[in-house]
This record gives structure tokens, C-alpha cells and sequence, in this order.
């Protein structure tokens, strides 16, 4: 088929992706049917990503086409899309550390490889980990830093999930910036990835083994 | 009689910048008067031990080593960020303790945390700093916007300086916010009309913008006269500032705080001829920026922190088409001007060495994060100084022994036939004294040449 909306997203043509969305669209096409293939568009350019022949600014450009296009098809849109996730990750850079792009890159790698990632943005203060841990049962927290005061921040969230009685029902994973085999030591983590794709490893991994 | 800038050789030119690092002048011109015959010395071996480690003609008497940091000499001292950056006499205190103690044979100055007060005073908005959106005892981060729209390329292209003054300042300093009436100064011709162009100051808006600059202005004599006061007090104990000023290169002057890392991005895609072309008009611009800088501090390193040239951030291609060209001919044009450029890979930069070498010898000096130490030697390590590369995490939280081993894999790897720097690969905050220590003793121990 010419008009493929999961090559063309997949390929990062962004003209043509938006023009089969809104050519689907109008012949009344089920809009749950046209966002499952823009996540199989993005799950190639998650694969690409992996595969190092995808960059950041492909990552970025392509979430600002599957952006768009969820735009135009969301006034259509009568019911949920029900996918199933592999499991549900709490996500978050610590307190004090505002750096996103790298945690950003992590959780659109989770998210494309079936997890449920809740991403409760930068500086995120202890409690609202602690938090959203209880509130969503989540087994996997991924704590993302930048600056190295980010290990003393991280050490900290790892010990108040610890003292919220939380260690042994999650697995923590820390990564950014100058983390290392030493941090991960330094904070309590269970493990550290060096980068978006080691993350994903790490959280089917974890999630298999549960 | 001794040859006029303008006919030196870029060679001679470099020359000239080294001699003039090499005899340092006080604020009226004259020979600095050295503390003693030792601090003298004491300077002048380790200017000529880091022109030797850059140059690559011969190597040095033994490995230099610089201690590169970031806000770590405060914590040190037992200041917070935050009164190292409003008391300028407990900046300096900490600053000097810091080098006496640690001795080492570069250092950065005091000027990186930048004078509080005067951010205030313009309502800065690009970063937070301690006590202004970040806690006291923290350092500063930047705010990422778009403080230059996706459809402003063309007002940048056609006039630099006016988008600066007129789009870019209103929205980074509060307190400037009404430089957005201010007139084109290409507009000031002829007597009939020139009047019309002075509207804007004549309003109270840009009245008051024009009396906190004022104030800004005053603000920063006061912190500025601490700094040079500090440094020629550091100098004369025999201490090398090896700072000459700072430039960047082109994409990271568009990526980093004014179109961002997702517009920049982008761009890249939607309209990569007008970024090329931005950064085309940026390099002149950014080639000037350093050698301004050289010539008032009489020094020949123009430091360039690299962002988002690192691996990861753009594919080979990318880099190759966006990243490189311009920020290769900045560097360029700073040699011709005898300038060492002084770029910080930051993070990896493991896949981009086989590029960037392509460039002459001894002319710069990197300082290298978490690039593959041997693979660097063997590439950009044959035609470049190269400093750097012990690890942030290993200062924070390893041992003393650890950062010996370290450093001595570090000498092993990088120091045969000259061209190495032993330092920190990443600007640090808070690390255990003690293995900062190590690493400046190691050099000094066991980094002699024979």
C-alpha cells in the first residue's frame, strides 16, 4: 500500500503521515484503527532508536508528528484505546535536577516498547514518588538525573521508599548524565542503565521475572 | 623593532598571546610585582608546562594538571552556591583557599558564578540560580525555552544584533521587557528623521529598562573589581587563570538558549537551510566574541563548552552536516588569531573523534568527559592537547586509592609524547576533597617526563 500511515511515520515524512490521517479520517474510518497503526509507526522508530540508526532529533521529530495526528483524530474519538501494557513504570527526575531530555528519551522508549510509564516530570520532590508508587501499584521506579547532585537526591528517594516500607515490592533503576556502576552503588539502586535502551532491557527483565 | 599584530603569522600570533600570558601586567601596565622570586617561578613553569603540553613540539617537564570545576570550591570553602554569588569577599576568600590548598597548575578564576544581584536587578529569567528558583546551596540550571521562535530565523539572519537587543533580551530580562521598542540603529542616517528613532527613549518604559541597566551596570564593577583584584592577588602567589574569555559554537548558540534542543530539532527537519544559514551568520559573530576576549585578558585559551554535539544527540550524519562545519570554522578563525580554542566535549564524543581531528596541529586543547581515553589519544589525541577525563562519579563517591589508579591509567594511556592534561572531565559541584587532592598529587608524583 502507497499510503501507509505506519511507513510514513515510521520514516518521519511528516506531510504524508498527516495527509493519510486525514484521508482515513475522512472516509470514516475507525480513528482507534488509525492510531493503533501511528503506535506501530512509532514502535519502528523506537526500533531504529535501538538500533542506532535513529538520533535524538529523529525521536523528537517523530513525536511531534504522532503529536499532530493524534490531534486530528482525538475530535473523532468516542472510546478509550484499550492496549495492553506490559507493566506500569514510575518515572521521574530528582529533586533538584530540572533536566528532562534525557528521562524524556527513556519513557518514550519505554512507552513504544508496551509499559505504562507514569512520568511525574523533573524535580520531582521524595513524597511525590512515594506517592504515585502507592497510588499505581507500579513495581518498576526509574529515577533520572543529570547534575551529580542528583546521587545524593536519588540516594535520598531510594531511602524513603525504603522507609515507606516499599523497597521489596519495587525494583529501582537510575540512570543520566555521570551515572555509574559507583552510584548505583552509592544510592541503593538495583540497577543503572546507561542508556534509553538498557532501561528497557532492565524493565522487561523485571517485569518477566515477576 | 617587534613586528605589528597584523603581520604576525597565526604562529607568531599564538606566540605573542603565550608571552603575553607569560608576563602578566598590573592594572597600570606594568610588569605584575610577583609575591616572590618563587611565585614567579612558580607561574612561569606552569604557563610554559601547559604551552609545551598544547604546543606538541616537546614535551613538557611533567603532565600538567588543572582542577576544573564548578560550584566545588564553594561547598569547599563552607560557602553556600548562593553567597558565592551575592558576597563577592567570601567568593574570593573561598576561591583563594581552594587554590592554596589544592595547588594546582590551572585553574578557572572566580568569575563562574556570576554576581547575583545583578541577575536580580535585570530579572534574568534563563536560568535559576540559588535562592532564585533553586535552593541556596545549589547551583545554577538553565530554563529551556523558545526564547527565539520557529519563524525568527530570517529577522536573526538579516540582523543579529537587533534581534538580540529587541526580541531576544525582552524575553530573558524582565526588566528589559520594553527593548522591544527600541529602534533599528541602521534607521539613524540623516538630520531629517533621525529625531523620530529617539520616541522610544523618551518613554517611561524604556526609561526605566535603560535605569536598571544602569544599576545592572554599576553591579557589576563592584563584582568585577573583586574578580580582577582576586586574580592579580592569585597571580603574584604564582597561580595560571587559564581562562581567556569563552565562545560556542554556532549550533550550540541556536540550541542551547535560543531556539532549544526540541527547536533546534526540529528545524533540522522543517527548515534546515534557514538553521544552516543562521549558523553561517552566527560564526563571524562567534569568532569575534573570542578573540575580543584574548586580546583584553592578554591570553591565548578561548574555552567552548559543547552541548549537543555529543554522541547520541545527533546521528554521524547530522553532526556532520549541522554540528561540524561551523563550529570547526570558529575554531579555525580563532587560530588564525592565534587563539588556543578550548572546547569541552561533554559527555561521549567517542563517535565523533575520527571527524573532529581533522584539524591542526597543536593548536587546541580538549577537555575530554567520558570519551574512550585510548581511542581519543590515537585520533584527535595526534594533532590536540587533550585534559580531562577523570570521572565525576569516582571523585563524588570513590576512593582515594581509586582516583590514583585512575590517573594512573589515565598517565599511562595519554601522557606518551607530550599532550595531556591530567583534570576532571566534567565541572563538578560537591566531591570529596581528598580524592581531588589525589589526583593533582598523582600528576605532580609520578607525571614527570624523562
Amino acid at each position: 500500500m502507497a499510503a501507509n500511515l505506519v511507513n510514513a511515520l515510521a520514516d518521519l515524512k511528516e506531510e504524508e503521515a498527516l495527509k493519510i490521517v486525514k484521508d482515513r479520517l475522512n472516509a470514516n474510518e475507525d480513528p482507534l484503527k488509525i492510531l493503533e497503526d501511528a503506535r506501530k509507526g512509532m514502535e519502528i522508530v523506537g526500533k531504529r532508536f535501538a538500533d542506532s540508526e535513529y538520533f535524538i532529533p529523529d525521536l523528537v521529530y517523530s513525536g511531534e508528528i504522532l503529536k499532530e495526528a493524534t490531534e486530528l483524530v482525538k475530535p473523532k474519538l468516542t472510546q478509550a484505546a484499550d492496549t495492553k501494557k506490559l507493566g506500569k513504570i514510575v518515572f521521574g527526575t530528582v529533586a533538584g535536577d530540572i533536566h528532562d531530555i534525557g528521562k524524556d528519551i527513556v519513557v518514550f522508549m519505554l512507552d513504544v516498547n508496551g509499559f505504562e510509564v507514569i512520568d511525574l516530570g523533573v524535580d520531582v520532590p521524595v513524597q511525590k514518588f512515594i506517592d504515585k508508587i502507592k497510588e499505581t501499584g507500579a513495581p518498576i521506579v526509574g529515577l533520572s538525573g543529570f547534575l551529580a547532585l542528583a546521587f545524593d537526591s536519588m540516594k535520598e528517594t531510594i531511602e524513603a521508599i525504603q522507609a515507606a516500607g516499599l523497597r521489596d515490592k519495587v525494583k529501582v533503576m537510575i540512570g543520566g548524565g555521570q551515572i555509574s556502576e559507583e552510584i548505583k552503588k552509592y544510592t541503593g539502586a538495583d540497577a543503572f542503565g546507561k542508556d534509553a535502551m538498557a532501561g528497557v532491557t532492565l524493565a522487561k527483565q523485571w517485569i518477566g521475572a515477576k | 623593532m617587534a613586528k605589528q599584530w597584523e603581520e604576525m603569522s597565526p604562529e607568531e600570533k599564538q606566540e605573542e598571546l603565550f608571552n603575553r600570558w607569560l608576563s602578566p601586567k598590573d592594572p597600570e601596565g606594568k610588569d605584575l610585582k610577583f609575591q616572590s622570586p618563587q611565585a614567579e617561578k612558580a607561574y612561569k613553569d606552569r604557563i610554559t608546562r601547559i604551552k609545551d603540553a598544547i604546543q606538541m613540539k616537546k614535551t613538557p617537564d611533567r603532565v600538567p594538571v588543572f582542577i576544573l570545576p564548578s560550584f566545588f570550591p564553594f561547598y569547599y570553602g563552607g560557602i553556600t552556591p548562593r553567597e558565592a554569588m551575592y558576597d563577592y569577599d567570601k567568593l574570593t576568600a573561598a576561591c583563594k583557599k581552594f587554590l592554596l590548598d589544592f595547588e594546582p597548575d590551572g585553574h578557572l578564576g572566580t568569575d563562574m558564578p556570576g554576581p547575583g544581584k545583578f541577575f536580580d536587578i535585570l530579572d534574568y529569567k534563563l536560568y535559576s540560580w540559588p535562592g532564585h528558583g533553586v535552593p541556596p546551596e545549589q547551583s545554577y540550571q538553565a530554563n529551556e525555552g523558545e526564547y527565539m521562535k520557529a519563524n525568527e530565523y530570517d529577522a536573526l539572519i538579516q540582523d543579529p544584533s537587533n534581534f538580540f537587543s529587541n526580541t531576544y533580551f525582552p524575553r530573558v530580562f524582565g526588566k528589559l521587557e520594553s527593548f522591544n521598542m527600541l529602534p533599528a540603529l541602521t534607521g539613524i542616517l540623516e538630520m531629517y528623521g533621525v529625531a523620530y528613532n529617539f520616541i522610544p527613549f523618551g518613554v517611561p518604559p524604556v526609561q526605566a529598562a535603560y535605569k536598571a541597566l544602569m544599576e545592572a551596570g554599576n553591579e557589576v564593577m563592584k563584582w568585577v573589581g573583586a574578580v580582577m583584584a582576586w586574580n592579580m592577588e592569585t597571580t603574584a602567589l604564582g597561580f595560571a587563570n587559564i581562562i581567556g574569555g569563552y565562545t560556542k559554537a554556532p549550533f550550540d548558540v541556536i540550541g542551547d538558549t535560543l531556539r532549544g534542543t526540541r527547536g533546534i530539532m526540529l528545524d533540522m527537519y522543517r527548515q534546515p537551510d534557514k538553521l544552516l544559514e543562521a549558523m553561517e551568520k552566527l560564526t563571524p559573530l562567534m569568532i569575534k566574541m573570542g578573540v575580543g576576549a584574548a586580546q583584553m585578558n592578554g591570553k591565548p585559551l578561548i574555552f567552548m563548552p559543547l552541548h549537543k554535539g555529543a554522541d547520541g544527540f545527533l546521528s554521524d550524519a547530522q553532526f556532520k552536516k549541522f554540528y561540524w562545519p561551523t563550529f570547526k570554522k570558529v575554531m579555525l578563525g580563532l587560530i588564525d588569531e592565534g587563539i588556543v580554542p578550548f572546547p569541552a566535549a561533554e559527555g561521549h564524543w567517542t563517535t565523533r573523534l575520527e571527524t573532529v581531528q581533522d584539524l591542526p596541529k597543536g593548536k587546541t586543547l580538549w577537555m575530554i568527559d567520558q570519551s574512550d581515553m585510548a581511542k581519543t589519544k590515537k585520533t584527535l589525541g595526534k594533532v590536540a592537547c587533550l585534559a580531562g577525563n577523570m570521572p565525576t562519579d569516582l571523585l563524588t563517591v570513590g576512593t582515594a586509592e581509586q582516583i590514583k589508579d585512575y590517573a594512573k591509567k589515565l598517565i599511562d594511556t595519554c601522557a606518551p609524547g607530550g599532550g595531556y592534561i591530567m583534570a576532571n572531565g566534567a565541572f563538578f559541584d560537591k566531591v570529596k576533597a581528598e580524592n581531588v587532592k589525589a589526583m593533582v598529587d598523582y600528576a605532580k608524583q609520578h607525571g614527570a617526563y624523562k
